[in-house]
């Protein structure tokens, strides 16, 4: 069903006060039989937002391959869950707080990360990690600066007071977020199988119970105002559409709900997020195939006189939603007051299939909760598809080739760029040890790993996010970003066992738009169909824009890897001085397009990207996961050959470590033609690994048909030295490689 | 030998300091939850790291109310050891068990990462497994760590042999930039005057495996089974 535009009036429609359009407020009213009253037209606005019903999307997300023996809970549910074996599982979800932080950054962020952490304790899982992925614009803007400090606070307030450990993450700093900044945060946790939990209201005549903080004004229509729609007013006018977080309550939440969930004697459990209470009663309803029937009266509220509007759409914090047996009430309070946390027996599970409202005896909304939590269109808006991407070919007068008296120079000031440089200014922030299992801290290796401490496995953690090669290819993009996220997993010793997503694009209105989501989607889907990673979930996070200025296509890719032995976890730097330096896969695959040395120079993002060759891709994760062992294993990304060589040094776990790198020269014709794209040119399939005797590698890299190529080997004197076709051109030594050190401290300091 | 690591609404390092104390000496560690002054019998107390009471008012300041803190309080009265971990140390402070207090970390950030403290103090119930003068490798994790004490009291801190830990460089130096927080004199750690009672930020549960980076920690808990033998042979 195609979305009309609603008639421009004096006074506007009473469907689009609540950010519905004329034909869904049609389609409401056929299916209830009369028009809406006030209270059920806000549940209707709420429900049916993009950000809650993905109805722009989900026609599209059925493509994305979810089905694996090792997937215990796919899409649909709270998170997603995956196997670990011998009774005990790991849930895994990503979500996005875009627009909350924007407006603003430390609660915006703080409640990004509670609302993850409660999609994963609502499964019965302890949350054990968190990773982010965030997009700032450059920070020589103070507004820029201003986002990434106050977001990086946010994140660390609310993870460090619920000890959870932030053990990874992107961030990039690129004008295309200026105005429009990004927090994807994802979250893991551990559970028995025998504790699952779904989110769903089985059993009429059961109970429905509200604990947690009280119910205030707070959020209200975040959903729908906030996340459904572009920036048009000022920001500020939209502040109390943000809502305030509280870890301290949201550590108690985790603690009694876990409690809860091993008992036995919770029926279901859900999380209020957007949209509150009446997401959480409509859903898990409408996932059972129940109905509800809720007694406002009951609901604690913080504030006096709070109207039944209010309290259905409330978006206050720190909330759960479960499901009981009668008999067991008092042994839910109890916990609940052992925690500290109120619990209050708010409604009951009826078998109509409607979620039914009443307040001081009188009925407020009477609607079928399965159509007001999965009956929004499935829209298949218009779409253009993207035009194939043309590679750039560059005028040598107008581009000219880097000259090797310059490769020195070049390679500093790559390093020292935010996107590229050491991101400890931010990850010092966030405890990373709590909980005892963080094996693999960042910056230490290409994913992060956590120890299982049941079974000593080791689950592998890497988030990828996208930007300037989506903005030029959508579907190669996606797909390099899985085969990226693929890889980090394996350098740090894993096999990928499943992903989780977040996709952020502008307003689906626009038909380009669209056309890149869909493409988008068919990357994603073939790189894990070729890869064999199953998608167990994710978000959709549309209208990132602000008067006009819209982000590029930016998926984000949250994968998780399995380590048989959680010591044998890998870093990427060099451990110690003798050890031979390899390439493996194709060296001389990489081109500057979409690049940010391209970036750099010339302030383009032209071109197209290389997309993965899966054979190269499959074979590279079987070498790293069960080859011979490896000291280090680093893969080569954003910056290109340079900025991984300075990378194998700069995380190396020791001090004094150094490299001395021959490469060949550029061969002046085909792929690596030029100087520049030889040192700085990206391409996928690339792995640079550490390794005191090479010839078991090589032998296995031959039985794999992978390229390996010895570069060099590490050294003892804290230097990067890089020689082209013999000749020396680039000489990094501590007072070099602390630029990379200082860049974030210098300018968010 | 059993330890009781007490639990505050918000603590959240109890379930690593019980581990690590299990692993490290053998014996047994209960989660006393903060509501009972019983103690199950335990023969040294851990107050872990985390935000007991959301930080409330100020760090620590509402654990001394709770029944497990009063007799806590007793216990280090009839000698037992007691282990402060960072917010356990700002809990120690806020009962009267130590002198001083923990404010903002100069930096204003929160601080997460590995630092260096020498040990001053060798002759703690938490310190008797090291040596004076060691250099240990401990992670430290906090906002709030700065510790202050007036200057008088400084001094007679000092005088008594008061400072457990500073923090320190490679060297074993107590120089300025080896301190993460602005803590005066570079203090990391501080016992009481009968030496049973110590405070420190650091975390040495998260130092008691080598898989997790380090065992540096392991020492600081294994000096109370250390006390408790001696106390044995002592007794006959």
């Amino acid at each position: 069903m195609a979305a009309a535009a609603a008639p421009a009036a004096a006074n506007p429609p009473r469907w689009e006060a609540v950010g519905l359009h004329a034909d869904e407020y049609r389609d409401i009213t056929a299916r209830l039989g009369r028009e809406p009253n006030d209270v059920e037209l806000g549940l209707f606005g709420a429900m049916w937002s993009e950000h809650c019903s993905y109805k722009s999307s989900r026609a599209y997300l059925g493509r994305l391959p979810s089905r694996a023996p090792q997937v215990l809970v796919g899409p649909g549910e709270n998170a997603g869950v995956l196997d670990l074996g011998g009774g005990h599982a790991v849930a895994l979800r990503m979500e996005s707080h875009n627009h909350p932080s924007a407006v603003e950054p430390f609660q915006g962020a703080a409640t990004g990360v509670g609302g993850i952490l409660r999609d994963i304790f609502t499964m019965g899982a302890r949350p054990v990690a968190l990773l982010d992925g965030l997009r700032f614009g450059p920070p020589d803007a103070a507004r820029n600066r201003h986002l990434a400090v106050g977001v990086t606070r946010g994140i660390g307030h609310y993870g460090n007071c619920v000890g959870v450990p932030t053990v990874g993450g992107e961030t990039t700093f690129d004008p295309l977020y200026a105005e429009n900044p990004l927090v994807n945060v994802m979250c893991v946790g551990y559970l028995e199988r025998a504790h699952l939990q779904l989110g769903a209201a089985p059993g009429p005549g059961n109970g429905i119970f509200l604990i947690g903080n009280r119910t205030g004004r707070d959020g209200i229509h975040g959903a729908s105002l906030l996340a459904s729609q572009g920036f048009r007013e000022s920001a500020a006018e939209l502040r109390p559409a943000v809502q305030v977080g509280d870890p301290f309550v949201g550590k108690l939440l985790i603690e009694a709900c876990l409690e809860l969930a091993a008992s036995g004697r919770l029926r279901g459990l859900n999380d209020l997020g957007a949209a509150g209470i009446t997401s959480a009663a409509s859903e898990t309803a409408g996932r059972a195939g129940t109905g509800v029937l809720l007694d406002l009266d009951r609901v604690p509220c913080r504030e006096p006189g709070m109207s039944a509007y209010e309290i259905l759409l409330s978006e206050s914090q720190e909330r759960m939603l479960l499901i009981a047996a009668p008999e067991d009430e008092d042994y839910v309070v109890g916990v609940c007051r052992h925690w500290g946390l109120e619990a209050a027996r708010v409604g009951t599970v009826t078998d109509d299939g409607r979620l039914r409202v009443v307040m001081g005896g009188v009925p407020r909304a009477d609607v079928p909760a399965r159509h007001l939590s999965h009956g929004a269109p499935k829209y298949r808006r218009p779409a253009r598809l993207p035009e194939a991407p043309v590679p750039w070919r560059p005028d040598p007068q107008q581009y000219p080739d880097l000259r090797p008296q310059e490769a020195q120079a070049a390679a500093i000031e790559l390093l020292r760029r935010p996107t590229l440089a050491s991101k400890r200014w931010l990850y010092r922030q966030y405890d990373h040890q709590v909980q005892a299992g963080t094996v693999l801290p960042p910056g230490a290796g290409d994913a992060a790993v956590l120890r299982h401490r049941p079974t000593g496995q080791g689950v592998a953690l890497s988030l990828d996010m996208g930007g300037r090669l989506p903005a030029l290819d959508p579907y190669g993009g996606a797909a390099l970003l899985v085969a990226e996220g693929a890889r980090n997993v394996g350098c740090a010793g894993g096999r990928p066992l499943g992903l989780t997503n977040c996709l952020n694009f502008p307003s689906p209105e626009r038909p380009e738009v669209m056309g890149a989501f869909i493409r988008t989607i068919d990357g994603i889907a073939a790189a894990c169909r070729r890869l064999g990673i199953p998608v167990t979930g994710g978000n959709v996070s549309f209208y990132n824009e602000t008067g006009g200025r819209s982000i590029h296509p930016t998926p984000a890719i949250g994968m998780l890897g399995l380590l048989p032995d959680a010591g044998c976890a890998r870093g990427s730097g060099a451990k110690a001085a003798g050890h031979g330096l390899w390439c493996i896969g194709p060296l001389g695959r990489a081109r500057l397009d979409g690049s940010e040395y391209q970036g750099l120079r010339w302030g383009l993002c032209a071109g197209a990207p290389l997309r993965p060759q899966w054979g190269i891709e499959r074979a590279l994760l079987a070498l790293l996961a069960e080859g011979p062992a490896l000291a280090s294993a680093h893969d080569v990304a954003d910056g290109g050959l340079v900025a991984a060589l300075a990378e194998v040094v700069l995380t190396a776990p020791a001090r004094g470590i150094g490299l001395d790198v021959a490469l060949p020269a550029p061969r002046g014709r085909g792929q690596a033609a030029r100087l520049d794209d030889l040192l700085f040119g990206e391409g996928p399939g690339r792995v640079l690994v550490t390794v005191r005797d090479g010839t078991e590698l090589q032998a296995a890299c031959a039985g794999l048909g992978l390229a390996c190529r010895r570069l060099g080997a590490s050294t003892g004197d804290g230097v990067v030295r890089i020689a082209v076709g013999g000749q020396p051109l680039i000489r990094l030594g501590p007072g070099e490689l602390a630029a990379w050190e200082e860049a974030l401290p210098t300018c968010l300091d | 030998m059993r330890a009781a690591v007490i639990v505050f609404p918000g603590s959240n390092c109890d379930a690593d300091a019980a581990l690590a104390w299990e692993q490290v000496t053998g014996g047994t560690a209960e989660r006393i939850w903060h509501e009972t002054s019983d103690l199950a019998g335990a023969e040294a107390i851990i107050l872990p790291g985390g935000f007991a009471y959301g930080d409330y008012l100020r760090c620590g300041a509402l654990c001394r109310f709770s029944p497990a803190m009063r007799a806590v309080v007793a216990a280090a009265g009839r000698g037992l050891p007691v282990l402060g971990i960072c917010n356990g140390f700002q809990i120690l402070c806020e009962a009267g068990l130590l002198p001083g207090a923990l404010g903002r970390n100069r930096s204003l950030s929160f601080r997460c990462e590995t630092v260096r403290v020498r040990v001053e103090n060798a002759a703690t119930a938490w310190t008797g497994a090291c040596r004076e003068g060691e250099v240990l490798e401990l992670p430290i994790a906090h906002g709030e760590g700065c510790y202050w004490l007036p200057e008088e009291e400084l001094d007679a801190l000092r005088a008594r042999g008061g400072v457990a830990f500073r923090y320190c460089d490679a060297a074993g130096r107590a120089d300025p930039g080896a301190n993460p927080n602005g803590s005066v004199d570079n203090i990391a750690g501080i016992c009481n005057a009968q030496g049973n009672v110590v405070g420190l930020m650091p975390h040495p549960e998260r130092a008691a495996e080598a898989l997790l980076g380090g065992t540096d920690g392991a020492a600081i808990l294994r000096s109370a089974l250390r006390l408790a033998r001696a106390g044995a042979m002592a007794r006959g």
